[in-house]
């Protein structure tokens, strides 16, 4: 395979979400043009904040972009789906709020605020990547089905959650807390573009300085053969585990953020199913192997993008489901391998037959 | 090596805390040796108090009710599935209980186990939820009225005498008790005046940050509203968040009308602050309705009602006060 045509690939990997992108974009354009008005305002903090459904966007696709950075890893490297981070933001939010709170669940105010929020996310980062070590152990170690394997803290995670904090639900006293979910004052910018915009920066940094995207695709692709040239395989997949906690963490902090307390039984319901999407959305095979990062983190806004016009037409918010599943069967129709064959002869008669690993 | 041996490491200290968690569940026949003869003995049936703030503070009053001080031998059991509620019966049946309390989490597939019950003897009382069983098999329900809960507050509402109700509906899961009588009062109210419309009517499924989505999305289109009626405190809440970051103001003698139900302490504070204007009570506190009826059943009278239905009360903002909130929160 050269080089030239990995290029060629990628670039028609990241059309899939582009064209989606573009296609509700121009469905709303038609039916409504201030869908794309943005407009200042005075919030009830004081502060002039930018407003509209394109800072909606933005705003709630946050969490899913930041999922969907280590989920994509997860799906290359093991060649299955973490179905447990949204019990797993459970866990990390309820310790989060436990170190704030200090276990009382009314606190009046949080003594040394800075140094007991920061104290408060790294201690959810360790429970975050600590969850996603118990997975990486039983998929990469014990060779379970990541499906299967997840499914232990898909079902026992919020219980935990409520048991971290005995059943309480603290609220978090200092409004400077809401600052991650919401805006800093003197920004009219939400300040979950900036958080996702720092990970993203940190994720590229890493695939480009580091092997862990050649490795995770190698590993993907083929074990066998990438241990043979000396990769660890059960090191690579334990380590994309690991990764999808971390990114599971910085999501637990904006959504207890942006209430300034959780619901455990309810917080980031299905967003796994979401973040799931949003790589197939991205056009990576949910078999594993060739990842591009960029498009799942387009495929994320792009479900939020789909989400918030259904509910500018006021779709009843239990058949954003049924919506959403149209989008999954379109995109597997059309990554089945017999109509991509079908595309490719109509399409380019210039290309060689299809390559391998690619579906 | 080393990495090897802190994923075994992790991966046990994760399994031993799944174990606790699992141990901690089933908490139900604590096997107290030999219960003392003048005890009264019953087994409870709740669904996990996990599930909400209103959960929580009824499995607390429960427990804190019937103790071995109010002469009770108590034992629970939890589930929020049908099949393991009904396995549990059984098993406190054949251990022989004298009353059954069952709050079930399906009103279906009970008649089997309570005509089993009722044949060694067992006296039945159902609270929080009915079920779809001849009532000859139970002594007595109590139970909350949710349609009278929503009338209440549609009621209070109407009091309010705007000019205009634009209402943003924000209803719980669909298909549950609590959501079909808090709606439907709603609902047949806007129908009935000219001056009552709904700007949207979505379910936000008891989620606090669906609703904030829900009202975002009605802020984005620049229609415009004054009523929030959400079926719960949390929604009630996303909703506000909302506001507060687009600016509109809300609560007492403001912009938009905020109403709430279940009156978690938190939610009655936010009333006290004015910053919401209704809460309705949802009351999670039968076991003092219970202990009664247990009473009089051991003394040999007859119950003069099957059904009790609870006093329920809604509080306005301009009129709670402290010992409201400390009295009704939960």
């Amino acid at each position: 395979m050269s080089k030239n045509k990995t290029k060629k690939f990628e670039a028609g990997q990241i059309l899939i979400p582009l064209i989606a992108l573009i296609l509700l974009a121009l469905i709303n354009l038609i039916v409504d043009p201030s869908f794309f008005k943005i407009t200042p305002v005075v919030n009830n903090s004081g502060n002039t904040v930018l407003s509209g459904y394109l800072i909606t966007i933005l705003d709630y696709g946050s969490e899913l972009g930041i999922l969907a950075i280590g989920m994509t890893l997860v799906t290359a490297a093991s060649g299955g789906q973490d179905i447990s981070v949204g019990a797993t933001i459970a866990i990390a939010g309820s310790a989060m709020l436990k170190i704030i709170c200090g276990g009382v669940s009314r606190p009046t105010e949080v003594k040394n605020y800075v140094v007991t929020v920061i104290v408060a996310f790294v201690v959810a980062c360790i429970v975050g990547m600590l969850c996603g070590a118990f997975n990486g152990t039983l998929v990469a170690v014990f060779k379970i089905q990541p499906m299967i394997a997840t499914l232990i803290l898909f079902t026992a995670g919020r219980s935990i959650a409520a048991w971290i904090n005995n059943n309480e639900l603290p609220i978090v006293p200092d409004p400077r807390f809401a600052y991650f979910g919401g805006f800093i004052p003197g920004i009219p910018i939400p300040t979950t573009v900036f958080i996702v915009a720092i990970c993203i920066v940190i994720i590229a940094l890493v695939l480009k300085f580091t092997n862990l995207g050649l490795y995770t695709q190698a590993v993907g692709i083929n074990e066998k053969s990438s241990k043979l040239n000396g990769i660890n395989p059960t090191f690579i997949k334990f380590l994309s585990f690991v990764i999808l906690g971390l990114c599971v963490a910085v999501a637990a902090l904006i959504k207890v953020s942006r209430l300034s307390t959780i619901n455990y039984s309810v917080i980031a319901k299905d967003i796994e199913m979401d973040a799931i999407l949003a790589v197939a959305l991205g056009g990576n095979a949910l078999s594993g192997g060739k990842f591009n990062m960029w498009s799942s983190i387009l495929g994320a806004y792009v479900i939020q993008f789909l989400t918030t016009t259904l509910y500018k037409f006021h779709v009843q918010s239990d058949a954003l489901a049924a919506y959403k599943a149209v989008v999954v069967i379109i995109l597997v129709v059309f990554s089945a391998p017999t109509v991509r064959e079908f595309f490719k002869k109509l399409f380019s008669f210039k290309k060689k037959p299809a390559q391998k690993g690619v579906a | 090596m080393k990495k090897k041996v802190l994923s075994f490491v992790m991966a046990a200290a994760m399994t031993l805390s799944l174990v606790a968690c699992g141990n901690a569940k089933p908490a139900s026949s604590d096997g107290a040796p030999a219960a003392s003869g003048d005890l009264i003995k019953v087994g409870i049936i709740n669904n996990d108090p996990n599930e909400s703030g209103y959960r929580t503070a009824n499995d607390n009053d429960l427990k804190n009710t019937f103790t071995k001080e109010n002469g009770y031998d108590a034992s629970f059991a939890y589930s929020l599935k049908n099949d393991e509620q009904i396995a549990a019966a059984q098993t406190f049946i054949q251990d022989g209980v004298d009353y059954l309390l069952l709050s079930a989490a399906d009103t279906a597939g009970w008649d089997s186990v309570l005509q089993e019950a009722q044949a060694e003897g067992v006296k039945v009382i159902l609270f929080d939820r009915t079920i779809d069983a001849d009532e000859s098999l139970y002594e007595a329900s109590i139970v909350s009225d949710m349609a009278k809960e929503g009338q209440t507050a549609v009621d209070w509402l109407a009091g309010q005498n705007l000019s205009e109700y634009n209402v943003i509906h924000i209803q719980g899961v669909m298909g549950s008790a609590a959501q079909q009588g808090r709606s439907n009062a709603l609902t047949s109210k806007v129908e009935a005046e000219s001056n009552w419309n709904l700007v949207v009517e979505q379910t936000a499924e008891w989620n606090a940050e669906k609703a904030q989505q829900i009202v975002q999305s009605v802020i984005d289109a620049g229609t415009p509203f004054n009523v929030i009626y959400a079926e719960n405190d949390d929604m009630a809440k996303g909703a506000v968040a909302a506001l507060d970051a687009a600016g509109i103001s809300h609560g007492v003698g403001k912009d938009v009308i905020v109403m709430g139900f279940d009156c978690n302490k938190w939610a009655l504070e936010e009333l006290l602050k004015q910053n919401w204007n209704y809460d309705g009570q949802c009351n999670p506190f039968q076991a003092s309705y219970i202990d009664e009826i247990i009473k009089k059943l051991e003394k040999g009278e007859t119950l003069e009602q099957k059904t009790i239905i609870m006093d329920e009360k809604g509080f306005d903002a301009s009129t709670i006060t402290q010992d409201d909130v400390d009295t009704y929160g939960i």
